[in-house]
């Protein structure tokens, strides 16, 4: 698979104000992410990875190094409509992303900007809002819907131009349960059924368990990057620095320290749930 | 003694017209003094309409909210010292800040209680204490300070009031973990200091796990239960029935219980899951 984004030797910082010196925020970020991939990105608050998104798409631009995104470079100004077409951004508030007083009409805004004929166009918003399970309420007003049904509007409006990736910038933070899997749903289908790359910013670790690939920031850095079964097999690390692991992962961890004999790299409640079985069925 | 009475208490929206809708549907409940409650309920179950009740923000369609054993809406002009005695911290109160200085915006409630200029003080110093917030950040603009900080400022305004009862809409939502235990941390502090009764609304039952002596939960506009803790976690599998979410540490037990492994006991946090199962292990001759 070729990589679809490419992050390299990443800085940046806020600028600052005068006589004092900028903090930057971004410390020297490489990453490569392969067409198709489900990435995840941990961090604590202040940690960089909002920062970090805002980069994918060119809201926000390196003070130094390069971000390209399917071999165009957000610095390129002359492309930066087909880099936002590429790769769209859903961001935290679902109150604060929707334009109009229709459905329908909120998730056709970025075609009808981009003059895409009414024929194409009307096909396209359908199929989105079918993909987000939101056709039925196309011709509702946005302000009647839930949080997480907002959500899944905002990203109807992102896969209605097609893109070739998907920034979440913690999608579900002000979501309740029911929300939140919906919106976790609709991702993973994009993910699997499309191909669309996804970078999910989450302070979830139960979301992030469900990603191909966990990043972990912490002041600017990237300090872990693997599968989250090995992220999270890093229990300690992850906590010093104001994290959590998944539940499941923390008991293993604490059975295994206790001297019992039980795999670190525990994630899911099945695993779990068979690792406690087995150490009761020893003789 | 029950700090907060609700007698068969119902509310409509929109009553006569198409949108109608009964979100509080005859609910008996009684609070007592000083406790810690957690609030669950998924979105539209009523839990936010209820709370809006508590301090007479809304009025009952019909039954009675009672308040140190008195109807708060005996006599109209009283409302206004309810909302003295019943503090509410919305969802995301920081984007209800609007003084100059940090020390202004904790000083508004106190200020419209009419307290002196000394005692607002006292009140001040002892709230941002309470939330950890520097006394030098008191004069400086809110606007300057971290999300998590601004937060603190909004609730710190509340509970300067010294309400008797203190209700707080989701205080974490939208935090990291780290933020999350900070505010929960505080808030348990002031429950300490003070041991005024406390409801706090939470989606996170692991987060209630962690503060509450009882749950109260709503369900499709009715009250569901309202019991202590561990009464409540005991019905584990009707909670995720409606939709609410279980500790995923509890889901385990459950699975384990199915498969015929069954400990006995409910289990919803993890220092008890670690503690219950390293003493039947080593019942059965540990490592």
């Amino acid at each position: 698979m070729k990589n679809i984004i490419e992050i390299e030797n990443l800085r940046f910082s806020y600028p600052a104000d005068e006589g004092e010196t900028p903090a930057e925020v971004l410390k020297g970020i490489n990453l490569e992410i392969k067409e198709g991939e489900f990435m995840a990105v941990l961090g604590h608050n202040g940690s960089g990875k909002s920062t970090l998104a805002k980069h994918i798409n060119g809201i926000l631009l390196p003070t130094s190094g390069t971000v390209t995104v399917d071999g165009i470079s957000t610095s390129d100004e002359e492309k930066i409509f087909d880099l936002r077409r590429c790769a769209g951004m859903v961001f935290q508030n679902p109150d604060n992303q929707i334009v109009s007083s229709v459905v329908e009409e909120d998730v056709a805004f970025a075609l009808e900007n981009l003059g895409v004929p009414y024929e194409e166009m009307r096909k396209r918003v359908d199929d989105a809002l079918k993909d987000v399970n939101m056709y039925d309420y196309r011709h509702h007003s946005p302000a009647q819907l839930s949080g997480g049904q907002k959500q899944r509007i905002a990203i109807a409006g992102i896969i209605a131009m097609k893109p070739k990736c998907i920034i979440l910038d913690e999608p579900t933070a002000m979501l309740d349960p029911q929300g939140r899997k919906e919106v976790m749903a609709v991702i993973k289908r994009m993910n699997r059924e499309y191909g669309i790359t996804i970078v999910l910013i989450t302070h979830y670790m139960d979301e992030a368990a469900q990603c191909s690939r966990v990043v972990v920031m912490d002041k600017g850095s990237v300090i872990l990057d693997d599968t989250p079964r090995v992220v999270f097999s890093h229990v300690e690390q992850v906590k010093a620095i104001g994290l959590d692991v998944p539940q499941v992962t923390e008991l293993a961890w604490e059975l295994r320290k206790a001297g019992y004999d039980i795999p670190q790299d525990i994630i899911t409640e099945d695993e779990c749930a068979e690792a406690v079985k087995r150490l009761f069925e020893r003789e | 003694m029950a700090i907060l009475e609700t007698q068969e208490l119902t509310y409509v929206y929109s009553e006569g017209s198409p949108f109608q809708k009964t979100a509080v549907d005859n609910v008996n409940l009684k609070i007592d003094e000083g406790e810690m409650v957690g609030v669950m309920g998924h979105t539209g179950s009523g839990k936010s309409t209820l709370i809006q009740h508590f301090n007479g923000l809304l009025k009952p369609t019909s039954g009675k909210v009672l308040l140190d054993g008195e109807d708060i809406w005996a006599d109209k002009k009283k409302i206004r010292d309810v909302r003295f005695k019943v503090g509410l911290v919305f969802q995301y109160p920081e984007y209800q800040i609007f003084e100059e200085t940090v020390y202004k915006d904790i000083a508004y409630g106190p200020r419209n209680m009419g307290l002196d200029e000394a005692e607002i003080k006292r009140r001040i110093l002892e709230t941002a204490h309470d939330l950890g917030l520097k006394e030098e950040l008191l004069e400086r603009s809110p606007f300057e300070l971290s999300g998590g900080q601004k937060r603190r400022v909004a609730i710190a305004g509340v509970m300067a009031m010294n309400p008797r009862v203190l209700i707080l809409d989701e205080p974490t939502a939208g935090l990291d973990p780290a933020g999350r235990d900070k505010i929960l941390g505080h808030i348990k502090e002031y429950h300490k200091r003070t041991k005024n009764t406390i409801l706090i609304v939470s989606h996170s039952m692991e987060d209630i796990a962690g503060f509450a002596d009882k749950i109260l939960v709503m369900n499709k506009a009715k009250l569901f239960c309202y019991d202590e803790t561990e009464k409540v976690f005991a019905r584990a599998e009707e909670i995720s029935q409606i939709g609410l979410d279980v500790p995923q540490i509890t889901r385990v037990f459950m699975k384990l219980k199915e498969q015929g492994l069954d400990f006995g006991k409910d289990v919803y946090t993890m220092e008890y899951a670690k503690k219950l199962l390293l003493k039947k292990l080593s019942e059965r001759g540990g490592v």
